[in-house]
């Protein structure tokens, strides 16, 4: 795929790229390397994988990382409880126990998970590694081994070596350091929360019915309310929820209703102290501003 | 090879303002230059790609000089580096430079770094500026020597204690003078930091420092593996090892607690009022970054310094060296409120969990208003496990925590000690094993 086709691709999907990212996207098929991507919560960082696997038409593999994770959860498990109901099926019938033992760690008692998965399809999935600085430092260490080599050595079994190489996209919230390994096996990306323009059309893209003009409205709105000091944030999920919701109340210009904007605000705005940062003044002085 | 033809590209080696003005943080203070180049990998690449030869040693100088500004590059990148100029992406400046960003960049701070060096390099634009810092292979090694003034004439790792040196050198006499040994490191260890000015007890006064933020470490983690608490059998583990055995639960694996270290993120104040001690807690900080697994640093005066990546550097005296430039005050009051503001905005998300000590180092001496400290130091409560205020002032005879923004910061501290002399620092130990 051509690098200015990513990003039509990418939009005909509902996912509105910058050009920086699709050219992040096209280089990583280019290179086959994984994809890094970080940034601030709610800026779209898991979406990204999420329109890849559309655009490719594959299936989206997500891996989502917490502390803990460990390989049992992320790579593969052997199905005891099966391995177990056919010991005692195989010992009623007197069998050669050599031959039980081949016979319970064949690939039927293996429980796929999603490292193991992505590594098994004959189609390339989008493998999602989701919030990958969540998990142990253990853990991203085995990733590293995984994304360099592609295979995976179970004992009882043998190696099992990737039968397609998965497109891999990593996300981190950066709640702890990544190691400079991992970083620099991955590609890099910034997410930054979008610009007015490209919010709109998202806004456009995503929500059905609404019209460009509030689009452009709600857009400039949520980038000033970005910039006030809040506690949390807005990303561009609260965004939509907010343009769905006034969507819903059949606000067409948000100068006309203010009230409306104030009391809709709670889609914006998660946390007491938030809400009463943005008082209905502050709201008229931004309303005043950007409509 | 490597080194012959780049030399056009990177200018003659510098001497003059390298210290000075916002360059200060883009300097590279290594020696090692030369020795990383050769690793550019041209050798590597040349049978692989159709790229020309003059392409390629642009390629190579451009991967020098991100290596000069501190962006870590392997063989691995500068091969794929190739591809991408090979490739349909290299005819346009506007789709190669987010392409070799996307490579080169490991974080946020390359990713904002990047564009700035690549069009300075490929487009020329601020060359002299940006690379007269770099690439020189001469002036790193001179530079830390001379803004150092070091004494130790073999270079040992001495300390960037310019601070102490000058100050209050005739009322110092009670800290010298002792025998040598153990007593020695006592005497130290009870010593007033203020009143050891002899260099070569500052530097043993560091090298202690530094042993007890490794010592205090390791106490933490011992005790956290020795008083794990409900073991649970594994129910799933079990049956998993009872497979070989046909189902029978002959070995029973138990569920324990992870041990998880603490982590420590120090706030070091670093103004005019605190320029006595300095030195000997950014010695202190160095020790407690690298022993501890988590930990992370910052300096403050009227604004605030993430300092951890430049603690980490394993030369100690370069990494202590860089810390001095960048704690250096600016002159003008301490912001202890702003820059707390600055730390909860930016950084807490990032550095701070449930696990966390915050360390604040500090006199209490603030420019700012009350208000703002005791606001911010209310939100920083909220999100970490435990607030330590250092006072160095408490060592002091008569002192008490008048100053206002000492006062307005006392209701959001968990421990306010004093931090003087080792000893004191000592002291904190079994605090934070309790934690």
């Amino acid at each position: 795929m051509k690098r200015n086709e990513i990003a039509d691709r990418l939009a005909e999907v509902g996912y509105i790229a910058d050009r920086d990212l699709a050219t992040a996207l096209w280089l990583m098929e280019f290179l086959g390397r994984p994809l890094l991507i970080e940034g601030e919560a709610g800026v779209g960082k898991t979406e990204v994988a999420k329109a890849l696997a559309a655009v490719h038409q594959t299936e989206l593999i997500r891996l989502q990382c917490y502390e803990g994770l460990d390989q049992n959860a992320a790579l593969y498990e052997w199905n005891y409880q099966r391995q177990l109901l056919a010991i005692k099926a195989h010992e009623n019938a007197g069998e050669d126990p050599d031959r039980v033992e081949e016979h319970i760690f064949s690939e039927k008692y293996l429980l796929e998970r999603p490292l193991l998965a992505a590594i098994r399809r004959v189609v390339p999935p989008v493998l999602l590694i989701d919030e990958v600085d969540r998990a142990d430092e253990e853990f991203e260490a085995f990733l590293l081994e995984l994304l360099s080599d592609f295979q995976v050595s179970i004992p009882e079994l043998g190696t099992i070596r990737a039968v397609s190489i998965p497109r891999v996209v990593l996300t981190s919230n950066a709640t702890r350091e990544l190691s400079d390994a991992l970083r620099r096996r991955c590609l890099y990306h910034h997410l930054d929360f979008p610009e007015v323009d490209r919010e709109a059309r998202i806004l456009l893209a995503r929500q059905p019915g609404i019209d460009a003009r509030l689009a452009e409205q709600i857009a400039r709105m949520v980038a000033a309310i970005r910039k006030e000091d809040l506690r949390k944030i807005p990303g561009i999920a609260e965004t939509l929820d907010w343009a769905a919701t006034l969507v819903g109340l059949d606000v067409h210009d948000m100068r006309q209703e203010p009230e409306a904007v104030q009391d809709t605000l709670i889609c914006l705005l998660k946390t007491q102290e938030d809400r009463s940062r943005i008082t209905r003044e502050v709201t008229e002085r931004l309303l005043g501003k950007v409509a | 090879m490597g080194g012959e033809p780049l030399g056009d590209l990177a200018p003659p080696p510098c001497g003059e303002g390298m210290g000075e003005g916002p360059l200060r943080s883009t300097l590279r203070l290594t020696p090692h230059t030369q020795a990383l180049s050769p690793q550019g990998g041209e050798g590597y690449v040349a049978d692989s790609t159709p790229v020309g030869e003059s392409l390629r040693l642009r390629l190579a100088g451009f991967v020098r000089t991100l290596r000069d500004n501190d962006f870590t590059i392997g063989l691995a990148e500068t091969r794929d580096a190739m591809a991408i100029l090979a490739s349909p992406a290299a005819d346009r400046s506007s789709s190669l430079r987010p392409a070799l960003r996307a490579l080169f960049a490991a974080d946020h701070s390359d990713f904002q770094r990047f564009d700035e060096i690549f069009s300075a390099y490929w487009t020329g634009r601020h060359v002299r500026t940006r690379l007269k810092v770099v690439g020189s292979t001469g002036a790193p090694q001179e530079s830390p020597r001379r803004r150092g003034e070091v004494r130790t004439p073999e270079g040992e790792p001495d300390m960037p204690d310019r601070v102490e040196r000058n100050a209050e050198g005739d009322d110092a006499a009670e800290g010298r003078g002792r025998p040598e040994g153990a007593t020695r490191a006592e005497a130290l260890a009870s010593t007033d930091i203020r009143y050891i000015v002899d260099p070569d007890e500052i530097a043993r006064t560091h090298e202690l420092a530094a042993r007890l933020a490794r010592k205090m470490r390791a106490r933490l983690v011992r005790r956290e593996q020795v008083s794990r608490s409900g073991r649970r059998l594994d129910l799933r583990r079990t049956i998993h090892r009872s497979v070989p055995t046909g189902g029978t639960p002959v070995e029973l694996l138990w569920r324990r607690r992870k041990p998880k270290p603490l982590r420590l993120v120090v706030l070091l104040d670093a103004s005019g009022s605190m320029s006595l001690y300095t030195a000997f807690f950014v010695r202190f900080l160095h020790g407690v970054v690298d022993a501890f697994r988590e930990a992370e640093a910052f300096v403050f005066h009227t604004r605030l310094a993430h300092v951890s990546p430049s603690l980490r550097d394993r030369n100690v005296t370069r990494a202590i060296e860089k810390l001095s430039l960048m704690a250096q005050g600016i002159g003008g009051g301490t912001r202890i409120g702003e820059s707390l503001a600055t730390f909860n905005r930016w950084h807490a998300k990032r550095v701070i969990n449930s696990r966390t000590v915050v360390m604040i180092v500090s006199d209490g001496y603030d420019t700012g208003e009350p208000e703002r400290l005791a606001a911010e130091m209310q939100r920083l409560r909220l999100r970490c496990r435990r607030i330590v205020w250092l006072n160095p002032l408490i060592g002091w005879n008569d002192y008490s925590p008048a100053a206002r923004g000492m006062q307005a910061a006392l209701p959001s501290i968990d421990l306010f000690a004093p931090a003087h002399n080792l000893e004191s620092l000592a002291a904190l130990e079994p605090y934070l094993a309790r934690i």
